[in-house]
């Protein structure tokens, strides 16, 4: 195992009375990053996340936290925002921060001077004696972010933590979970909706149907996938941009966006956009020309066809 | 701090500074002490002086009906009961005796009144009438006064438990009464404060908070420190009822009531009330009503053994039952569900409660009396109304009661250990759950 893995799930399988959860899962988080766990809804995401919480025990494999089989002293070093967001309504918001913090182990004094950083930095210092069904859904949002933060822990596991925020708070969030990698924690972000968090993931892992069906870091991934398609942008007569092509560079499509003509093309047999370029600069004026990186959605869509048709052929 | 304990600390901070609680706990004494206060002085006060007119058709036979200190009796020789009544409102008499010709045949008079006489006024009157009907009977029938009081038989049948050792005593109704009303406290905490478990896992699990703290500590101690919490919460609720309460009532019976109840007035009041009087003769007790006697109840209760028993009964019977409302919480998305499982786990105790006011208390020592007392989901309730009439010698027999003691702990136990099981898979459950499902949930072995 890699020295630097803070997270090493080996081999999980959870099963329920009537299906299977997980499936021999394997993944490998690296310190100091922000990993993606991605994947459709109820693709087994939060039943991996119940169990490297320990709120679950996996029926089959283990999972190793800095090396160590995960075990009770862990739960202070992790913090967890679960999907379902829920705090106790009827109590007051500081009151209710400071014996949460208090159950993850801090200290009276300790907890109350981080919540008070946290407060002043969230301006939401006058909240402290509102009770909690008084917040608003997005401001009982923060301080659920709050409390889940405030003991400093090493992993952090947010799910779906940009939905119920708007775009000024979203943002703000995404910002203080840089930061947090910043200063040196590693965040699992578990989502279903994978352009939400592909810009900030380094690393991911994709779950489809209890099985881990991608895993790497965003970059390798998406280059693995892409299709060596580029987007060219010109001036010029759009007959005279085709008819430049040759056989190893197919036209996919083409459209006239302002004074440009854009132009989507495939180049195949290992043409490079040098050879692209040659060919087309003679004819039109060339302002633009990059590569088509296919979005986290469209690797995953490809790869769940892939394993439909695996499926299919398997069966038949 | 170790995280049960903060939990308990929560549990049960959150519950006294509610302000539903602060009302309940002064509210509730101040209703009972007002209500206390309010009986004793309705009952001493209530007899405003009685005015009675008598229309007497057997005249002169009833002519020796005797005042009392706030009955005054006239008799109208000179009208019948039409006219006495058409007069009725313009005159002061409170009521009309109306005494008919054929009265020792038909055992019938009639008062007829305003405003309705207290029952110690027509019990009064009831037992003059009744006599003056008896001396004209004998009289009829040619009996002599005499003959008849001493052949008249008021026979009691003295039911004695003689005990291997020799000694007897007298099945005590008021000693199991006293004792009723322990159990009776323990089954109206044990579901007060049951409920208040159930509702506070359902909150935390309708609220969502629930994930978010079982990463912090374990399923089984988050459940444990509400049950103890909100078990300190009804210690702390009981023992300001009863502070409060002994306090209102003091003060009442120091101010308002101080002219008005006195020894002398409760023991006419009995005199008065022949039920009462006629039980507190078949006790042998009289009106032997002062705290100083011996035999009044007060003194022939063991308090300090009811009142131990009464906690460790209650903490035993409250254990049991909030660890089953705590699953019955945790196996619900809401209360309106709870409906289903809420019937299993509370109709031992309101069976529990019905015999102990009907077949129990009246045969404590039955083989009902027994078994309900044995059993951890009844005995809580029942034993408290038996062990009143002493533990050991003459009492119930030191084996039951430690018999009784010892299932109640395993009882409890049990419950927690069930409840534990349910409780940790159900928090994380939503949606309506089956009793199929509730088996298989006790069947999983990790989480």
């Amino acid at each position: 195992m890699n020295p630097e893995t803070i997270l090493s799930i080996q081999g999980v399988t959870k099963r329920y009375a009537k299906h299977t959860a997980l499936e021999n899962i394997s993944i490998d988080i690296p310190k100091n990053t922000i990993f993606g766990l991605l994947g459709p809804n109820g693709a087994g995401k939060t039943s991996l996340i119940r169990i490297i919480n320990q709120i679950t025990a996996p029926d089959e494999g283990q999972i190793l936290f800095h090396g160590v089989p995960l075990n009770i002293s862990h739960e202070s070093r992790i913090g967890y925002l679960p999907e379902e967001r829920g705090l106790y309504k009827k109590m007051k918001v500081g009151e209710q921060a400071l014996y949460l913090a208090r159950l993850k182990g801090l200290s009276k004094q300790r907890a109350m001077e981080l919540l008070k950083f946290w407060f002043d930095k969230f301006e939401i210092t006058d909240w402290w004696d509102k009770k909690i069904e008084e917040l608003s859904k997005g401001m009982q949002q923060k301080v659920q972010f709050i409390v889940t933060v405030l003991h400093e822990p090493e992993l952090l596991i947010l799910d779906e933590p940009f939905s119920g925020f708007d775009p000024i708070n979203a943002t703000l969030i995404r910002d203080e979970i840089m930061r947090l990698k910043e200063n040196g924690a590693t965040i699992i972000l578990s989502t279903h909706n994978m352009s939400s968090v592909e810009e900030i993931c380094d690393d991911i892992a994709l779950i489809y149907k209890s099985r881990k069906i991608i895993e790497g870091s965003v970059k390798e991934v998406k280059e693995a996938r892409k299709e060596n398609i580029f987007n060219v942008s010109f001036i010029g007569d759009k007959v005279k941009f085709s008819q430049a092509l040759w056989i190893d560079a197919e036209l996919i499509e083409s459209k006239k966006v302002g004074n440009f003509e854009t132009a989507k093309v495939r180049l195949l047999n290992d043409k490079t956009p040098n050879d692209l370029l040659q060919a087309l600069l003679p004819h039109v004026e060339i302002h633009a020309l990059h590569e088509e990186i296919p979005s986290m959605n469209d690797v995953f869509i490809q790869r769940v066809n892939e394993i439909n048709n695996e499926t299919l052929e398997e069966v038949l | 701090m170790s995280k049960i304990s903060l939990i308990i600390e929560r549990e049960y901070l959150s519950r006294v500074k509610k302000k539903s609680f602060i009302l309940i706990t002064v509210l509730g004494p101040l209703v009972i002490g007002l209500g206390l206060a309010a009986m004793v002085w309705l009952s001493v006060t209530e007899d405003v002086n009685h005015k009675i007119l008598i229309i007497d058709e057997k005249a002169p036979a009833f002519n020796n009906i005797q005042d009392t200190k706030n009955i005054k009796f006239n008799y109208a020789n000179d009208m019948d009961l039409q006219q006495s009544k058409e007069m009725f409102y313009e005159s002061d008499y409170t009521c009309i005796l109306y005494i008919p010709k054929n009265i020792e045949a038909g055992n019938i008079a009639m008062l007829y009144y305003k405003k309705q006489p207290s029952g110690t006024v027509i019990r009064g009157i009831e037992n003059q009438v009744e006599g003056v009907v008896e001396e004209l009977k004998l009289f009829q029938y040619k009996i002599d006064p005499e003959d008849f009081r001493a052949v008249k038989t008021n026979f009691t049948l003295n039911a004695v438990k003689y005990s291997e050792t020799g000694e007897e005593e007298k099945l005590d109704k008021w000693k199991t009464r006293i004792g009723l009303g322990f159990g009776i406290l323990i089954y109206m905490f044990i579901f007060m404060y049951g409920v208040q478990v159930m509702r506070g896992v359902i909150e935390e699990k309708s609220s969502k908070i629930v994930e978010v703290i079982i990463t912090s500590v374990r399923p089984f101690d988050l459940m444990m420190g509400k049950i103890i919490g909100v078990g300190l919460v009804s210690l702390t609720q009981f023992a300001l009822w009863i502070i409060l309460t002994l306090g209102i009532f003091g003060i009442a019976q120091a101010t308002v009531l101080k002219t008005y109840y006195s020894a002398d007035k409760i023991s006419e009041q009995i005199q008065t009330t022949p039920e009462i009087a006629q039980e507190m003769q078949e006790q042998g007790n009289g009106d032997k009503t002062g705290l100083l006697d011996p035999n009044n109840i007060i003194n022939r209760t063991n308090w300090p053994v009811m009142i131990a028993l009464f906690f460790f009964y209650f903490l035993g019977g409250y254990f049991l039952y909030g660890a089953l409302f705590a699953a019955v919480g945790a196996a619900v998305d809401n209360e309106t569900d709870s409906q289903q499982f809420m019937v299993p786990v509370t109709s031992p105790l309101i069976l529990a409660y019905f015999f102990a006011i009907t077949t129990i208390i009246q045969n404590p020592e039955g083989s009902i009396a027994f078994w309900l007392s044995i059993f951890p989901l009844t005995s809580p309730i029942i034993m408290l109304v038996r062990v009143a009439l002493g533990v050991g010698e003459g009492g119930i027999p030191i084996w039951e009661v430690a018999l009784s003691m010892g299932l109640l702990i395993l009882g409890s136990f049990a419950a927690v250990w069930f409840a534990a099981k349910i409780y940790r898979v159900g928090i994380l459950m939503s949606g309506k759950t089956s009793y199929k499902e509730l088996w298989k949930w006790l069947k999983y072995n990790n989480g």
